[in-house]
């Protein structure tokens, strides 16, 4: 049963992005009219306790607990992929309101409609697999 | 003391969980990335035939497609067991009003009807939308490398540059969406 923890962490992502609503499509829009602070809230206070976590780690080299070391994979040095690619990503965020997580937190939840966002997310990635070689990175 | 577990998580609250969901995810030797979970899928299905960005052994993945069965349980479970006595999502009355001048309703649950209400989706703009939306989404968050998980809270958290780029990509879509094209769908 090594998966149950992962189950776990699921079930427990799941409930945080249901009841802070950070799976609703007004929250989205919300935030992307600058009318609130709570979802900038959210994923202010995850990335600053990770700086600080992910800090932690590097200076105590901290392992994992197979015993291996904690390890950052840098992402390859580029600018056009991160940046079309963020902003093609940017643009079905505000559309559909709900970024890959949130989509099947919402089909849980009982919003089927996102069902055929989450399968439609599949062709998207699909079709960056199938064009990956013909795009700039 | 129910109030407290039915009423909206604040930001704080909900942001300190999720670092340590991804904090959990290191400990345990995964990274926090639900995206990656679309290419895994992908894989599974036998694409890699069709494609070799699919070719590989999805095998090693199945931890995260767990942790996806997982938050669709625990979507289940807020729905079910956590939910507030008035399900409107008490977004600000700035917001309301200016979806109300896209012909978007004030909030009566956590999703507009205009958009995921089954009359709605039977309709070929309704269809187009999800569609499109969920298209966006899939193929820009491979393109960039991550999702908001991926980039906006592990990237960031690691203090890479990719991520910082990736970011400002998500809201110059975001915000091109709603303040140019959304006026123009609705």
């Amino acid at each position: 049963m090594k998966l149950i923890k992962f189950l776990i962490l699921g079930i427990v992502f799941g409930i945080v992005m249901a009841k802070s609503e950070a799976i609703s499509w007004f929250r989205i829009q919300e935030m992307f009219r600058f009318q609130a602070f709570h979802m900038y809230g959210i994923i202010g206070t995850a990335v600053i306790l990770g700086v600080i976590g992910v800090a932690l780690i590097k200076k105590y080299k901290i392992r994992d607990f197979h015993g291996n070391p904690i390890l950052f994979h840098p992402k390859e040095k580029s600018f056009t992929r991160y940046m079309v690619g963020g902003t093609i990503f940017g643009l079905g965020w505000a559309l559909s309101g709900a970024c890959p997580g949130p989509m099947v937190v919402n089909i849980g939840y009982g919003f089927f409609a996102m069902i055929i966002v989450f399968f439609f997310a599949n062709v998207g990635t699909f079709l960056y697999g199938y064009f990956k070689d013909k795009l700039p990175h | 003391m129910r109030e407290l577990i039915t009423q909206t998580w604040s930001w704080w609250f909900s942001g300190t969980l999720i670092a340590a969901i991804m904090f959990f995810l290191l400990y345990f030797g995964q990274s926090f990335g639900f995206s990656s979970n679309l290419r895994t899928i992908c894989a599974a299905s036998g694409l890699g035939k069709k494609a070799k960005f699919f070719d590989f052994n999805w095998k090693t993945q199945i931890w995260n497609l767990v942790f996806l069965v997982g938050a669709i349980i625990g979507g289940f479970i807020a729905y079910q067991f956590m939910s507030p006595a008035d399900p409107a999502v008490q977004i600000s009355a700035s917001t309301i009003e200016d979806l109300g001048k896209l012909g978007f309703s004030a909030p009566t649950s956590l999703q507009p009807t205009e958009l995921f209400s089954w009359d709605a989706v039977f309709t070929l703009k309704g269809f187009a939308i999800l569609a499109t939306g969920g298209i966006l989404v899939g193929f820009g968050s491979r393109y960039a490398g991550g999702c908001t998980s991926g980039h906006a809270i592990s990237g960031l958290s690691n203090l890479q540059l990719p991520s910082l780029v990736a970011v400002i990509g998500f809201f110059i879509g975001g915000l091109v969406m709603t303040f140019f094209i959304l006026p123009l769908i609705f």
